[in-house]
């Protein structure tokens, strides 16, 4: 699914990354729990989150995610945004829960990044 | 043999993270991608955390040695009670304020012990917690 589509579904607003909307993106995760998006997420993926602060935009880096959408129509700061620009991430914001949100998505095609142990648990154990 | 060393002050939210994402860059550089590039980000990122949040402030140092990337974290204390509890997925002792900025899930050391191919924890009450960590380069975890 493109992110222009998302932005349609979801009718969010692109806080940054304008140039970049015909990225594709295959999978999304939706938590505001670092650790699990850490544990969790194996592949580049778009992050649906309710937190607004740096870690995010860390957790993306450490992940090499591309897209962020923040829900209940949260803005982070100017320096957030800033930085986020500064690591070609699209982000975005949506006046919805993450509940409703994730349902369109879900509703449109998208579908939930595979849990990284399901697949490698067996192969590393 | 390339080393570096990071210091990691407690409570230090505004940097958190900053160790963890130079190291990622410098790996990058030497030319380290994929699947082992990512677990020693994410370990990394986690066991900085931790040093944030639960300790009294401590070092983050990598060592590319040969076959393996040796990621090894020292802090001054407080120390773990109970390794046990901590290696547990879902314990946590992390306060509010840490918990409201997206942590306290109880799964950053078992998540790191599943990304690292070697994991060693050693912790002493009132002295300090030290974490080793080694990834195998090519054909480690998961590759
Ligand atoms: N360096 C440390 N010094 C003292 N205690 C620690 C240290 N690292 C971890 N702990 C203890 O171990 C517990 C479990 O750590 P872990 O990283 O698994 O979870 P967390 O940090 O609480 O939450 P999360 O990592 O999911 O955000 C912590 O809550 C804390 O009590
Ligand atoms: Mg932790």
């Amino acid at each position: 699914m493109t992110i222009e589509k998302i932005v349609s579904i979801l009718d969010a607003r692109v806080l940054c990354g304008e140039d970049k909307l015909s990225l594709v993106v295959k999978s999304a995760c939706c938590s505001d729990l670092m650790s699990d998006v850490l544990a969790f997420v194996n592949e580049k993926t778009l992050l649906l989150t309710g937190l607004t602060n740096m870690h995010v935009l860390r957790t993306a880096e450490i992940l090499d995610l591309k897209c962020i959408i923040f829900a209940r129509g949260k803005v982070p700061s100017d320096e957030i945004i800033e930085r986020a620009k500064q690591m070609n991430l699209v982000v975005l914001t949506a006046n919805k829960t993450m509940f409703t949100c994730a349902g369109l998505l879900y509703e449109g095609g998208l579908r939930g990044a595979a849990m990284t142990w399901d697949e490698e648990k067996e192969e590393v154990k | 043999m390339i080393a570096e060393s990071f210091s990691v002050e407690k409570g230090d939210y505004l940097r958190a993270g900053e160790a963890s994402t130079k190291m990622k860059n410098m790996l990058k550089k030497l030319g380290i991608g994929g699947s082992v590039l990512r677990r020693i980000s994410v370990a990394a990122y986690e066991v900085e955390m931790n040093l944030v949040i639960h300790s009294f402030g401590g070092t983050l140092s990598i060592n590319v040695d040969g076959d393996y990337i040796w990621l090894i974290s020292e802090d001054i204390g407080p120390g773990i009670p109970n390794i046990e509890n901590a290696m547990r997925e879902g314990y946590s002792t992390a306060d509010e304020v840490a918990q409201g900025m997206g942590f306290g899930a109880g799964m950053g050391i078992p998540n790191m012990k599943r990304n690292a191919d070697i994991f060693n924890i050693e912790s002493e009450l009132n002295k300090g917690t030290k974490i080793s960590m080694g990834f195998l380069l090519g054909g480690g975890n998961g590759e």
